[in-house]
């Protein structure tokens, strides 16, 4: 560990600040999206659910190539944003985000689309009769009811996030201190042949994939007990 | 048809006095269901009307959403919320502000919920959870409880548990009630009123022993055909230990701890419980002789028949059942019109009711037996345009229901 330089430490805070900022978004996002998923009977649900679907089956550079075009200077959010004075997103912290919660939307909108769909229409009824408003009956009955959906969602964008690699490169630039993370890190020791701190690094973010597997392995075997 | 799943036009129209306890009586896959769903605002029939005591649920431009219908819904599976103690799961409905005019302690005690307050829903019994889905639907404080099978999902020995708790909620509480069943032997304890439903359609509707008598309908003709109506304690006779009821054209005496005189009490007569005698029986252990008449014959299979039988002398009085054989029948020359003598072997007593009987004006089960005919079936009681009534008239072009 002491070969490592402070800029790992920098890095690694920077990397938890954008997994935590982007879980948040993503569960504030992601959680009305796949209540309307679940429960909607519009046509347009399989449309949206296979808009949020893609970056799954895209390369990470693709879907930044877009983001880019986007969001960059040229692009028309950017266009925009100079007229505000704004600054364009592009090799910013704020950019990564975007493009972090865009690649991770797909793994976090599903797990909680499914506990929505599994729990049915029934409590939601129930808590009706009960003189419960729709709103009310989602804040104190459906989002219970969906926590272990909701964590394993946080869970999944989080550590999604902590691994995300193609966005940082395309949209975050590698740049120290504000956009480089821990993976880019290992790209860029690796790119130098400093094979002990990239195995060091390897290992560690190894290590924090397997508690992440246990955790969900945990999190659904505690929710199965609870149901039954 | 195939399966569980009945797929017919709903076509109800009904409309029941919005006090005591009014059933609705169906097959499985009748359409029950969906007039509950119906009353709780829970389905959208386009086409349907619901009114309850003079305020419009749904017509043709309202619909009020469920969880603006003073209601209380039970249903098959109690449905409790996992994630919430019993306690909170009765107070999940419950208005904030404390004074209520179904209070907190009083339905614990009404259903005996106190020790199982601090568990978890997982740890409950079938009929436990049932109970404290009633209690739930109770705090809420509805003016209108709509009981859809609540007893459906329950084994028997849990549904023995249960009833009693059934029971005692339309004596306790001042509120209307509708049940949903397919059980007769639930209903007649405790139901007033009666609808009955076939493949969505209402067949007929009217007070419970009006219809039980009925020689048109199904239950004055099946096996298991009995009377049950509210009798009032006149008196007991301490030295026999004998309650003396009085009946329209009747003096029931009946072995049973005694009752404060004024009460009423809801009994049972079943149809094999009574026999009829040409002449009056000059010494005889059956301590309820009175003198009938032959309203009606139903044949009951190639042996049987049950009669219709009008108490009091020119057959003024209630009407109750009575099955005998058909050898009997012809060797005493039976037919309708004759004046014979009910002897009633077996009187049983349902659950003490305090309810004044006046309650229900329509549908007294004593009622005159001429009355009968001002009650029109298959068609809207003329109470369906008074203030206090639940009227509900459902029509869908096709509709899939599962009950």
């Amino acid at each position: 560990m002491d070969g490592f330089s402070p800029e790992i430490w920098q890095s690694l805070g920077l990397t938890i600040e954008l997994a935590s900022v982007t879980t948040v978004i993503l569960l504030i996002v992601g959680t009305p999206l796949a209540w309307w998923l679940a429960r909607s009977k519009s046509l347009w649900t399989e449309a949206v659910a296979t808009m949020i679907a893609l970056p799954l089956v895209l390369p990470p550079t693709v879907l930044s190539f877009y983001l880019l075009a986007l969001l960059g200077p040229n692009g028309p959010v950017g266009l925009l944003a100079s007229l505000w004075g704004g600054r364009t997103l592009a090799f910013t912290f704020a950019g990564l985000v975007v493009g972090s919660v865009l690649s991770a939307l797909p793994l976090v909108v599903q797990p909680i689309r499914n506990t929505f769909a599994a729990m049915g229409d029934r409590p939601l009824e129930i808590a009706a009769t009960l003189r419960a408003s729709p709103l009310y009956a989602f804040f104190t009955v459906a989002l219970p009811l969906a926590r272990p959906g909701l964590l394993t969602a946080a869970v999944l964008g989080f550590a999604h996030t902590i691994g995300t690699f193609g966005v940082v490169l395309m949209i975050g630039g590698n740049i120290p201190g504000r956009t480089k993370v821990l993976s880019a890190f290992l790209f860029d020791f690796v790119q130098e042949s400093r094979w002990r701190e990239a195995s060091w690094l390897a290992g560690a973010m190894l290590m924090f994939a397997v508690a992440v597997v246990l955790a969900l392995t945990l999190i659904d075997k505690y929710s199965r007990r609870r149901s039954t | 048809m195939s399966g569980s799943i009945a797929s017919f036009p709903l076509d109800t129209r009904f409309s029941v006095p919005a006090k005591g306890v009014a059933a609705i009586f169906g097959p499985p896959g009748c359409g029950k269901t969906a007039v509950a769903r119906c009353i709780a605002g829970l389905e959208r029939l386009p086409a349907g009307f619901c009114a309850i005591d003079g305020e419009v649920w749904q017509d043709k431009t309202t619909f009020r959403p469920p969880h603006l219908r003073p209601i209380g819904y039970v249903s098959q599976e109690a449905s409790l919320f996992p994630h919430l103690s019993v306690r909170r799961n009765l107070l999940y409905g419950a208005p904030k502000p404390k004074p209520t005019p179904i209070a907190f302690d009083e339905v614990l005690e009404l259903l005996d919920l106190a020790p199982l307050l601090d568990r978890s829903p997982s740890h409950l019994s079938g009929g436990e959870r049932q109970r404290v889905a009633m209690g739930r639907a109770l705090l809420s404080q509805p003016r209108l409880l709509v009981m859809d099978e609540p007893l459906g999902a329950l084994d028997s020995c849990a549904k023995r548990e249960i009833l009693p708790f059934v029971e005692r909620l339309p004596e306790k509480l001042a509120l209307p009630m509708i049940y949903i069943g397919h059980d007769m032997a639930e209903i007649e304890r405790f139901a007033d009123h009666l609808v009955m439903m076939e493949r969505g359609m209402v067949t007929a509707a009217g007070p419970l022993h009006v219809l039980q008598t009925d020689p048109a309908l199904p239950l004055a003709a099946s096996r298991e055909a009995a009377i049950s109506l509210d009798a009032v304690v006149s008196g007991y006779d301490w030295r026999y230990g004998l309650l003396i009821l009085r009946l329209k054209g009747a003096r029931l005496l009946v072995p049973a701890p005694p009752l404060a005189p004024g009460v009423h009490q809801r009994l049972r007569i079943a149809a094999c419980d009574v026999s009829v005698a040409r002449e009056a029986p000059r010494a005889g252990s059956i301590l309820n002789v009175f003198p009938a008449r032959i309203r009606a014959c139903l044949p009951l299979g190639a042996a049987e028949i049950t009669l219709v039988l009008a108490l009091g002398t020119g057959g003024s009085g209630t009407e109750i059942l009575a099955r005998i054989t058909r050898f009997s029948f012809d060797s005493l020359g039976l037919k309708d019109g004759v004046d014979v003598f009910a002897q009633l072997k077996h009187v049983s007593l349902l659950s003490a009711s305090e309810r004044p009987l006046q309650t229900i004006p329509a549908s007294t089960p004593t009622a005159d037996p001429g009355d009968r005919q001002a009650t029109p079936r298959r068609e809207t009681r003329s109470s369906a345009r008074e203030a206090s009534g639940i009227f509900l008239s459902l029509h869908s072009c096709r509709a899939t229901h599962v009950t």
